[in-house]
Formats: structure tokens, C-alpha cells, sequence
């Protein structure tokens, strides 16, 4: 198990957001969180990155115990995300933007920054090389030198992406990832995070509302409904479940 | 690129030594004035414009500074004729170095108690950051004026040492400049930018956002405190009344008007917001126009001088640079 | 109802919106359907003047070119914009009575209508909107634009981030406001649904219709299933 989350329960003043939740997800898998609006989906995220600190229960990543640890410390233990609505730095270009990814990976100090002493050209080189690197995988190379808000849309959430796996992330945790993109942006997509997932050795977990996307991506999901889970297995059962359709997809075919 | 970086700093030095050289005694005094506001405006910049922190702390630091210089300045004789209200501390009278180390010590002593507030200041969200600086301001001039032993309280120093030339200012400003954008072009310089565009997503890329706060701070009131102790030397008279809310509001001025995040900016606006403020003197004073003497108007040139600021603002939103150096400029034409 | 003669929107000297022709009559539900940066909001936000636009827009017989914003919202033209944009820090009766800023004699009938519309939004009325689910946001976004009593309600991708389900009830809805009298303006990522359910649709390609005619012969054609419905 690359991350496990033991007996989670999380309260918002009285209201329980999350119920005494427990799953696991295992290296390599890329894993899905399904579930209606409110159903405590990005809470969970939160309670990941440390964002949020749990009531009740365990979060353990490769073992290690993670609570307690600051975000930015969850980050370098190798956890990366990306957020539901997009948020780029917008006044910094493309680059800067997945350069900012590599921060804990440029080893020089404030000072030698600031006297510009040799460690600080010998990463400052190396790691635009890796950035530059990481936006050619993306196919938006071209767009280095762009202030990151005005790409299009489905733009910035590739640079959101990119950004997140400059981190030299482990585990990436999206949060619907193809929110506000049409079929064919999103079958673009789910090419791009399958290639990285291989080429990077990733785990991934997803929160996502497009069906299709998810039975076409995801190995595992879990179906939460008001903080609870209603269903754990293959995405391709999840959709004839009986408990799944009543709380979560509903009769209609229109999605 | 780096020619062109390098052309720049050489016209500058030239500059400086050419003005120390050949110009008017009045003329100096005025570019001493705007070397040491673009100083302070630089500093201030860092911590507002680049780091998004909305601060009113300027004033607090460089009042520091200029006592921390003066009383390392000031021979020890004369600081026992200066103490009317009562005797100089022992600590107090002991304290004697040359100018460079007294300047340096004034930044330290800035940069520690920046240290000190950023501890409750940045562990918490939210914009603590203004109000606690603007408190800090207040205090440090109330210690300033009921610290006899330390200060000379309300009657400030005098006699202080006029070290300070255009070689200080103007050297210390370019040094400033420098340091300022090799700051902003660096992972930390990124980071300050990331934190001011959005912080929860800068924490999401592994930057402890309080330690990335707390540099820019510090560094921010190591200038102002240089900043100060040039002030205090060229000045060679100080007193708590110097350093109010105004001297920062006139930064705020500057960095707004050149462009937040803009260090480039920054000069521009310090050049002429202390330039401007001086050419348009001619304002207050009796005026023959068409022969109709207009008789003496103090404050005309700052009603004046607020009109065109407002003009200016109307028609560069986000100040003359926005976030922009002067080197991105040239990068975008090439 | 709504008439669009060779509508231009630029960004600078980007243009978004290059020359489009369209028209919504009375009673119809139109969808303009299109990839992101396509020009969809562009075009809503001309409709309403809320950006600057060059071209002929005449909607119920008047040329709306000197109207401002609100004055457009008062002659009935509503939007429900991209990501819900309720005022989150007001309870949910105060962003009803948001909604009837300039009709406030009706305020009360109107209020008792929505929330019979949707059941689910007043059992909260006094929560904070910022608490309420995506679904429940939704609704209530309607519900608020609603609340001027338009002729024309325009909808900015409201299936956007919501469960399947919810999906189907936020386009349920707008069938049934139809039914009730109401034009509808859908622009859409979520192309199927949004075809399924409007009489006819236009397709915006980089700032250009591309294809428009009735929805269903849309739905069956090959170019659209391609590129917008995912084969």
C-alpha cells in the first residue's frame, strides 16, 4: 500500500463530513473517488496534503505515519496535487510556474542567491533544463515564455499537472482533472496522465465526475455518499450498482 | 543580455561619480535624497510588490537605523554634551565604529526584529501583517521619545557625522538594486511571487510560505535600516518626529506609482516622486504670469504634484513597470 | 426574442469572438456548444455588455448597444455564470433577495415559487450559500437569476463539476422553465447533454460558427460525434 487511511472520521463543528473511512491504494494504481457533491471527496484530499487535520484516524504513506506534518513537509515526502479550480500562479510565465514545482530541489541558499555564487547558476541551469523537459511531455513547450493565465483552459490545467510533477511526486492526487473540458480535450488528458503515470512510476488518486473517463482510467473506485462509503471495486461495476445509481449517477444518461 | 545588464550598471556608477564630481551642491542634495528613497522604496518593495505582503513598516525600521548609526557615530564626548535630558547609558556611550560596520550593525538590528514580529505575524493567514507593522511604527517612536538614556528622547541627536555622500547613497542604492533582482530572479524570489499569487497553491509545491515570508521581511528591514543610517549620516540631526506614518505613506507613493514587484519601477518612482515634489518648488512661490503677480502659495506644487500622480495612476492602472524590470522589457524584444 | 448580427469581442488585440450570426426565438432552448477558448462566454458576456463587443444585438425589439448591464437585466435578460458565483457569505434567502434587486414587489410570490422549484433549497434557506453543495449552488444560482423575472435566461456550463445525477436534475429543471415560458440560451462543454435537450444549436469554433442547425440532426452527425460527443 503506497497510501492508507485508516478509520478517518472528520468533523466541521458538528456536521461529519467524513465517517469512519478506511481504504488503501496500492502502488501503481490509479484509483478513483466518486461520490455527489458534498460528499466529502476534497475533504479527503485535504486530509492527505495535511491541509486539513482529521478528527479521528490514520493517514500512512508508504508506512510512514502523516500526521502532523505540514503540507509543505507531505509535499517533500512525495504527495502532489492539483486543485479543483485550477489555481496557477497567474502573474508568473509557464515556466516559472513548473519551476516553482522544483523549489525543494534547488539546493542553494538565500545567500548564495543573492551573492550569485556558483550553486546558484549550476541549478538554476539544470533545473529549467527538467522544467523545459516537463512541458515538452505536456506539448506546451511552446508556451514557456506565456503568462500562465492566459492559456486556454485546457492548457492550464496541463501546466497545473506539469507543476505538480516538477515536485518529484510519488503519489498524485487530481481533483477533477477534467472538469470544463469537452471529450476530446478530455481523452487527450487521460493519454497524458497515463503516459506520465508510466514513464514516472506514479500512484494516482482522482476525484472525478465524468463516468466515462473514469471507467476508462481508473483501476479502483471508491463511491462516497455523505461521508460514507457506499461502494469499493471496478469501476465497471460501480455503474450497475444499485446503491451507486440511486445516490450518485441517477437514471439520466446524459453524462 | 548580460552586456546590456552590465552597460547599465557601468552608466550608473559613472553617473554617481561624475554628480559627486561636478554638480551643484544643490543638485546633490537632491540625488542624495532620491538614492536614499529608492533604498527605502526598493526594500519596502520586496516585501509588498513581490511578496504580497501588505506591510506599513518602514518607517519603524529606518527610525531604528538611523539611531542604531548616529549612536555609533557620535564620539563619546559628544554624546555626554548632547544628553541634556539625562546621561547616556554606559552601553550607549561605548558604542563607536566607522560608518560602513555602523550601517551594517543598523541593518542587523532592523533585520532581528523583523525576525521577531514575523514569528506571530506569519504562522497566521490573513492581513495581521499591516496592522501589527503600523503598531511597530508608533512604538518605536514612542520608545524613541521616553528613552532619554538611549535616545536623547524628543530632543533626537545631533552633531551626527555627515559620512554619508553621494559614493554611500548612490553606491548603496545600486548595490540594493542588484541584490533586490538577484533575489526575485532566484527560487526564492519565485517563491515570495507564488506566496502573493496564492499561497495555498505555493504550500502545495513543498515552500514552507513562512520562511519564504519572514526573508523577504528581513531583508526588507535590513535595507530600511541602511536606509536609515545613510538618512541619519547626510542629515547629520535626527528626531523622533522624523520617522511618522508619513515617511512611509511617501514609499507606498513611490512603489505604487513605478509598479508593485517592480524594481526597475521602483527607481522610476522614487526618481519622480523626490525629483518631481522638488522641480515643482517654483509652485510655491510668488509667480509673475502675464505680468499678474499670483503672490505665494505654499502647498500649491503638492496639490499640483497630486494631480499629476492621479493622472499618472489613471493611465498606468498597475504602475509605470506593472510587475515588469526593465530587463524584461529588452527580453520581450528580442 | 434575441437577434445577433456579426458579433465581434477582442482582448487587446486578441479577438475571441470573430463576426458570429445567431438568433433565439421565443420559447426555445438554444445551446452554443464549443471546446474551451472557443468563444462561449465571450459571447454572453457581449450579450450582456458586461465586456466590450462591436456588432448589432437587438434583443426584444431593441438595439442594446447603449444599455448597460443592469438596465439589460431589468428589460430580461438573467445569467447564471461559469462556476455558480453565489454570494457564499449570504444566506440563501439573501441571494434570492439579490436576485430581486429590481423587483422587489414581486419578491415574495417569486421566492415562494423557487422554492417549490427546487424543494431542496429551502429546507436551507437560512445557510450561508458558501456551505450549500455544488448541486444545491446550482440550483440556487438559478433560482437567483430567476428572481428578475427573465425573458431570456442565459446558463454558463451548468453541469460543470456536478455528480451525474445532479446533472440530470439541473437539465430536467431547464426543460421545465421552457415548458413554463421561459427562452433559454445553454452554453455548454457537456455537448450530449446540452444538444438532448435544445431545439436547435450553434457550434463555435476559434470565434466562428462552425455548424448550427437542430439539435437532434446534430446530435446524429458524424463531425460533431467526432469532435464534441467523443466518438
Amino acid at each position: 500500500m503506497v497510501l492508507e487511511l485508516q478509520n478517518i472520521t472528520m468533523q466541521f463543528g458538528g456536521v461529519v463530513a467524513i465517517d469512519n473511512l478506511s481504504f488503501g491504494v496500492e502502488a501503481g494504481q490509479i484509483y478513483g473517488l466518486i461520490g455527489p457533491n458534498g460528499a466529502g471527496k476534497t475533504t479527503l484530499f485535504n486530509i492527505v496534503t495535511g491541509n486539513y487535520i482529521q478528527t479521528k484516524g490514520k493517514v500512512k504513506f508508504n508506512h510512514e505515519e502523516l500526521s502532523g506534518l505540514k503540507p509543505n513537509m507531505i509535499v517533500q515526502r512525495g504527495i502532489a496535487r492539483t486543485f479543483q479550480n485550477i489555481r496557477l500562479f497567474k502573474s508568473m510565465s509557464v515556466l516559472d510556474n513548473v519551476l516553482i514545482g522544483f523549489h525543494n530541489q534547488a539546493n542553494y541558499t538565500y545567500f548564495e542567491s543573492i551573492l550569485r555564487l556558483p550553486r546558484y547558476f549550476l541549478y538554476e541551469k539544470k533545473l529549467k533544463n527538467d522544467a523545459m523537459e516537463i512541458l515538452e511531455r505536456f506539448g506546451i513547450a511552446k508556451y514557456a515564455n506565456t503568462n500562465a493565465s492566459s492559456l486556454s483552459y485546457g492548457n492550464q490545467r496541463k501546466v497545473e499537472i506539469a507543476r505538480a510533477l516538477a515536485t518529484n511526486p510519488k503519489l498524485l492526487l487530481l481533483d477533477e482533472p477534467a472538469a470544463g473540458m469537452n471529450p476530446n480535450e478530455t481523452e487527450d488528458l487521460s493519454q497524458i496522465i497515463k503516459n506520465i503515470k508510466d514513464e514516472y512510476g506514479l500512484t494516482i488518486l482522482l476525484i472525478e465526475h465524468d463516468m466515462k473517463f473514469v471507467n476508462n482510467m481508473c483501476d479502483k473506485v471508491l463511491v462516497l455518499d455523505y461521508g460514507e462509503e457506499i461502494f469499493e471495486g471496478k469501476p465497471s461495476e460501480a455503474i450497475v450498482d444499485e446503491k451507486v445509481v440511486a445516490a450518485y449517477l441517477g437514471d439520466f444518461k446524459h453524462a | 543580455m548580460k552586456a546590456i545588464k552590465l552597460s547599465f550598471l557601468a552608466v550608473a556608477i559613472v553617473f554617481v561619480w561624475f554628480a559627486q564630481n561636478h554638480f551643484d551642491p544643490y543638485a546633490v542634495s537632491i540625488l542624495n535624497n532620491i538614492a536614499i528613497f529608492a533604498i527605502l522604496a526598493l526594500s519596502y518593495n520586496l516585501i509588498n510588490g513581490v511578496a504580497g505582503q501588505f506591510s506599513l513598516e518602514p518607517n519603524g525600521f529606518v527610525a531604528i537605523g538611523a539611531y542604531v548609526t548616529a549612536l555609533f557615530l557620535i564620539p563619546a564626548e559628544t554624546k555626554l554634551d548632547m544628553f541634556a535630558l539625562e546621561d547616556p547609558t554606559p552601553f550607549v556611550l561605548a558604542m563607536h565604529t566607522s560608518f560602513l560596520p555602523a550601517l551594517i550593525m543598523s541593518g542587523v538590528v532592523a533585520s532581528v526584529l523583523a525576525f521577531i514580529l514575523s514569528i506571530p505575524v506569519f504562522r497566521v493567514r490573513g492581513d495581521y501583517l499591516a496592522i501589527v507593522t503600523l503598531g511597530f511604527g508608533f512604538i518605536i517612536r514612542i520608545f524613541a521619545m521616553n528613552q532619554p538614556t538611549m535616545t536623547n528622547g524628543a530632543l533626537g541627536l545631533n552633531d551626527i557625522p555627515d559620512n554619508a555622500n553621494l559614493y554611500w547613497t548612490g553606491f548603496t542604492m545600486i548595490v540594493t538594486f542588484v541584490i533586490m533582482l538577484n533575489i526575485i530572479y532566484s527560487k526564492y524570489g519565485r517563491a515570495m511571487k507564488a506566496v502573493r499569487d496564492d499561497e495555498d497553491a505555493a504550500t502545495a509545491m513543498g515552500i514552507n510560505t513562512f520562511w519564504i515570508k519572514t526573508y523577504a521581511f528581513m531583508t526588507s528591514a535590513f535595507f530600511e535600516g541602511v536606509g536609515g543610517g545613510l538618512m541619519a549620516s547626510l542629515l547629520t540631526t535626527i528626531a523622533p518626529d522624523q520617522f511618522t506614518f508619513l515617511l512611509t505613506f511617501q514609499l507606498l507613493i513611490i512603489i505604487v506609482l513605478g509598479g508593485l514587484g517592480s524594481m526597475s519601477g521602483t527607481i522610476l518612482g522614487a526618481i519622480l516622486v523626490m525629483g518631481g515634489t522638488e522641480w515643482l518648488r517654483f509652485l510655491d512661490q510668488n509667480m509673475d504670469i502675464f505680468g499678474y503677480n499670483t503672490g505665494a502659495h505654499p502647498g500649491l506644487r503638492m496639490v499640483v504634484f497630486s494631480i499629476l500622480l492621479v493622472i499618472l495612476m489613471l493611465f498606468a492602472r498597475r504602475g509605470l513597470f506593472g510587475n515588469k524590470e526593465l530587463t524584461d522589457i529588452f527580453r520581450r524584444n528580442k | 426574442m434575441l437577434k445577433v448580427k456579426n458579433l465581434e469581442v477582442y482582448y487587446g488585440v486578441i479577438a475571441a469572438v470573430r463576426g458570429i450570426d445567431f438568433e433565439v426565438k421565443e420559447g426555445e432552448i438554444i445551446s452554443l456548444i464549443g471546446a474551451n477558448g472557443a468563444g462561449k462566454t465571450s459571447t454572453l458576456g457581449a450579450l450582456l455588455n458586461s465586456i466590450k463587443r462591436k456588432g448589432e444585438i437587438v434583443f426584444g425589439g431593441y438595439d442594446t448597444k447603449n444599455h448597460k448591464t443592469h438596465t439589460l437585466v431589468q428589460k430580461g435578460l438573467a445569467l447564471v455564470p461559469e462556476g455558480r458565483r453565489v454570494f457564499i457569505n449570504l444566506s440563501v434567502e439573501e441571494n434570492l433577495r439579490m436576485g430581486a434587486f429590481n423587483n422587489d414587489e414581486n419578491y415574495e410570490h417569486l421566492k415562494d415559487e423557487m422554492y417549490k422549484l427546487f424543494p431542496r433549497i429551502e429546507e436551507k434557506k437560512a445557510q450561508m450559500a458558501g456551505t450549500l453543495s455544488g448541486g444545491e449552488q446550482q440550483m440556487l444560482a438559478i433560482a437567483r437569476a430567476l428572481m428578475s423575472e427573465p425573458k431570456l435566461l442565459m446558463l454558463d456550463e451548468p453541469s460543470l463539476g456536478l455528480a451525474p445525477k445532479i446533472v440530470g436534475e439541473v437539465f430536467e429543471t431547464i426543460t421545465r422553465l421552457r415548458d413554463e415560458g421561459i427562452t433559454i440560451l445553454l452554453v455548454e462543454q457537456n455537448a450530449y447533454a446540452a444538444l438532448n435537450i435544445s431545439d436547435r444549436a450553434y457550434v463555435l469554433e476559434n470565434g466562428q460558427i462552425a455548424m448550427s442547425g437542430d439539435a437532434k440532426e446534430l446530435i446524429g452527425d458524424d463531425t460533431i460525434r467526432q469532435k464534441y460527443l467523443g466518438g
